[in-house]
């Protein structure tokens, strides 16, 4: 399993997000450059009941359960990053702020075809200040438009990447990990 | 838990999962005593647990002979993460498993972190 030679013996995880709409290959990105086959668990989230009748004296808030599958990258003896995916809920996953809490970055995967499908991702990731990137996942090299279409598309930010990507190719979805932590990197260097 | 048969095979099918609930492994309990998140890490500490462990409690501590997370340890025993969490608590309250939760300065506001992570992910391709 994971090394083992931090100051107290345990290495730190780092979790990024890899989001996107249905089928947009996100389990398949995280298998891609996981060290491990892809994991799957479910986890108790709670959200606030918004649209629901609230009852005199309960609290508005609702636990959901939600899939993850993720992955792992073994970057020293020291730290350890864990890729999350959300199979299943994509319209919703975003409700839950656990989800996201203390999340270094995401990935937002995007199908141009459907492009549509990451509008919730890309609100979610701007509103929280969670530094983000937009690959588009070139399926079988068709509908190849060019990232700056795919920006206006989506009214990106200026300074927010989008790139180009084959997340069944590990060299590929690896590329896009390191445009991730070279745009953190850079948010960082300004502030 | 009573249960002694420790073999994989009986408590999972390919095609239905799990074969019982996952709150039967956890007594009916839906809370930890310990505060735990997925990225938790955990590890045997070595110290046995008093008595004898049941079949549940024997496959998690099985799985943190290497530090490893609350994560992992879910999904291998294919439990909901809260019930992994429950699991884990007890061995933590026996003094079996050592928890440590995710360093919050490990963070996207780290320098030093992106920097060696970014380094690491170009050593490989």
């Amino acid at each position: 399993m994971l090394s083992n030679d931090g100051s107290d013996g345990f290495p730190s995880a780092l979790k990024l997000l890899i989001a996107g709409g249905f089928g947009v290959g996100k389990t398949t990105f995280v298998g891609a450059v996981s060290e491990i086959e892809p994991l799957h668990t479910e986890e108790l989230l709670t959200t606030a009941s918004v649209g629901t009748d609230r009852l005199t004296g309960v609290e508005g808030k609702v636990t959901t359960t939600v899939a993850m599958d993720f992955g792992r990258i073994t970057i020293s003896g020291k730290h350890v990053l864990y890729l999350f995916g959300t199979p299943g809920q994509e319209r919703f996953w975003f409700m839950w702020d656990e989800l996201s809490h203390g999340a270094m970055g995401a990935v937002v995967l995007a199908d141009t075809r459907r492009l549509e499908d990451c509008f919730p991702a890309v609100d979610f990731f701007e509103s929280r200040g969670i530094g983000f990137l937009v690959a588009v996942n070139e399926f079988d090299r068709a509908c190849r438009y060019e990232p700056e279409d795919v920006r206006s598309a989506l009214d990106l930010k200026p300074d927010t990447p989008v790139v180009l990507c084959d997340a069944r190719e590990e060299r590929s979805a690896t590329g896009v990990l390191i445009n991730l932590m070279q745009h953190l990197l850079t948010q960082q260097a300004r502030r | 838990m009573s249960v002694l048969d420790t073999d994989d095979e009986h408590w999972f099918d390919d095609d239905a999962g799990r074969l019982i609930r996952p709150y039967t492994v956890s007594d009916g309990r839906t809370e930890p005593t310990t505060r735990m998140e997925l990225l938790s890490m955990v590890i045997a500490t070595g110290r046995r647990p008093p008595g004898q462990l049941g079949t549940e409690h024997a496959q998690v501590l099985g799985l943190c002979g290497s530090v490893t997370t609350v994560a992992e340890v879910a999904a291998r025993l294919r439990l909901p993460a809260v019930v992994a969490k429950i699991l884990l608590s007890d061995l933590v309250d026996w003094g079996a498993v050592d928890t440590r939760a995710p360093d919050p300065m490990a963070d996207c506001t780290n320098l030093t972190v992106l920097e060696t992570i970014l380094n690491a992910l170009e050593r490989r391709i």
